[in-house]
């Protein structure tokens, strides 16, 4: 039953993939990469990693993707097409594709996987403890650096944002 | 997997024992899946219906009362009528994602009707990140609104779409934030332990003042985040014809105008689960009778429904920069405060128990 949920899934996100980098048409990229995002989503769920779904969820299809539709909303017009590339161009990311793929193949099934009976889910408890813990395996500094930096990106979003002063009569600031 | 399909054990079992095992949980799945569709498809028709009695009552008016008994059939009437209609379109919108775009919507809010506790049984979809799982997919909502507005081919469409996308992103922060002010209490984002814990007293009483602060909180922007007046600038009607919906006809637009009032349903079943302690009796006078648990929280989450009905007949609609002002100026740093708050009670364990 679940292999073939995953290969149902895996058969969407591959599908969509391709489609995503072929569509010529901006929006329609964004809305197959949406469904890859939604498919790995999908996987972990398969696998019980509830709280990484969730936050697949939120961070990329809720989050990105709807930037990404915000910026295509503004920037593009329904009637726009995608150029296609010069031949050469085309061949030279077909054969960068192939190598990246030869490579994740060859990685993965170089590697010997084990196979566990027992899944047993991540609760938020233990990620949350797993957050503040100092001792040995805990990820308190990690957690820290992150959030000084995430603080950083929004002052410097807002400075961006604020533009000069002296130029905000003649520019829109949002 | 660990998906728990606690609906009502004794057709488990009985399906489980007139067929093998792996049939038994596919056909357990479909009955849950068309068992769900049903539920959303009664509750939207009477909520639309309701909204409309109500809509009549608050104008001095008596509403639909012609089909059925006291209006009752009314909407079944409209959603056959939606349906024999033809679906018309516009020639220069992008098929593909004008079609798609209902789809989003709906399903959005199926999904999150799933993980909604109805009673201690009825559940369809008990994860251990429950609440985080509704934040997750109420995000999800707005990329068929904002897909929908763009493919139509229409300006005002896009300004609406514009519009709701920048309005439930901003609502979004307050939804979790107010949200995760309750889990302090709880410890747990599991909606059945959340409703366990609330054996002690729902938690609006548990939190007393900050939790009082949070459901007010909460309120205003789940109804912003729903669309709904005050805060229906997507589709103000005299700004912008139908908003996003304007080119959508046929039962393409009724999948937009069922979801928006599921997800009425929905903000208020979080809040009744969240706030007023689900599908709990007030002082546990029916706990001997479980099954009642769905009268109490229907009733809760009804109450709820018709508060926001009242916002949406009282309130006049807010202007874009008025919205983003209460989010971002108002709403956000109260909230930010109210969850130090929060901390500080249940660590002092200030909070009143039963």
């Amino acid at each position: 039953m679940e292999r073939y949920i995953f290969y149902i899934v895996a058969l969407i996100m591959i599908v969509s993939a391709i489609a995503s980098v072929s569509s010529r048409k901006m929006l329609r990229s964004v809305i197959y990469l949406l469904f890859v995002l939604a498919g790995i989503a999908g996987i972990f769920f398969l696998i019980d990693y509830n709280f990484l779904a969730a936050v697949q969820l939120t961070v990329y299809a809720g989050g990105i993707i709807v930037l990404i539709i915000f910026s295509v909303l503004l920037v593009h017009h329904i009637e726009m097409k995608l150029e296609v590339e010069k031949t050469s161009k085309r061949l030279v990311t077909a054969i960068a594709c192939l190598i990246g793929i030869g490579v994740f193949v060859s990685t993965i099934y170089s590697y010997d996987f084990k196979v566990t009976d027992i899944s047993t889910t991540t609760t938020t408890e233990d990620i949350g403890l797993g957050l503040l813990s100092y001792e040995a395996g805990g990820f308190i500094l990690p957690f820290e650096v992150i959030s000084v930096l995430l603080l950083a990106a929004i002052i410097g979003a807002i400075v961006i944002a604020k533009g000069k002063k002296l130029e905000s009569n003649n520019e829109e600031t949002i | 997997m660990n998906i728990s399909l606690s609906i009502t054990k004794n057709i488990h079992d009985w399906l489980f024992s007139i067929m093998p095992e792996s049939v038994a949980s596919i056909v357990e799945m479909v009955l849950i899946g068309l068992l769900y569709l049903v539920i959303f498809a009664i509750l939207g028709l009477f909520l639309v219906l309701l909204e409309r009695r109500i809509a009549a009552w608050f104008q001095l008016r008596i509403g639909p009362n012609r089909v059925g008994f006291q209006g009752l059939l009314q909407t079944m009437a409209d959603a056959l009528k939606l349906l024999s209609k033809e679906l018309t379109g516009t020639t220069k919108a992008d098929k593909f994602l004008y079609n798609l775009a209902p789809y989003f919507v709906i399903v959005s809010s199926l999904m999150a009707l799933a993980v909604i506790p109805f009673t201690k049984e009825f559940h369809a979809f008990d994860i251990n990140i429950g609440i985080f799982f509704l934040i997750a997919i109420s995000s999800i909502g707005v990329i068929g609104i904002l897909l929908g507005g763009w493919a139509s081919n229409n300006k005002f469409a896009l300004i609406g779409a514009m519009r709701s996308g920048v309005q439930t992103i901003s609502y979004e922060l307050s939804v979790a934030l107010s949200l995760l002010t309750m889990i302090i209490i709880t410890g747990s984002l599991q909606l059945s332990e959340i409703i366990e814990i609330q054996k002690n007293g729902w938690l609006i009483v548990q939190g007393h003042i900050p939790a009082i602060i949070a459901f007010m909180i909460f309120m205003i922007s789940g109804t912003a985040e729903s669309n709904r007046a005050p805060f229906d600038m997507v589709e103000a009607e005299s700004e912008l014809g139908a908003g996003f919906h304007t080119e959508y006809s046929g039962m393409k637009f009724a999948y937009f105008f069922l979801a928006e009032f599921i997800n009425m349903f929905i903000i208020a079943a979080i809040a009744a689960t969240v706030f007023f302690g689900g599908w709990l009796s007030p002082f546990g006078i029916t706990e001997s009778i479980p099954w009642l648990g769905v009268f109490w929280f229907l009733g809760k989450t009804f109450v709820l429904v018709f508060l926001m009905m009242w916002f949406r007949w009282t309130f006049p609609r807010l202007r874009v920069d008025q919205l983003l002002t209460l989010e971002w100026k108002y709403l956000l740093p109260i909230n930010l405060v109210n969850i130090v708050i929060m901390a500080l009670i249940v660590w002092l364990n200030l909070t009143i128990q039963f």
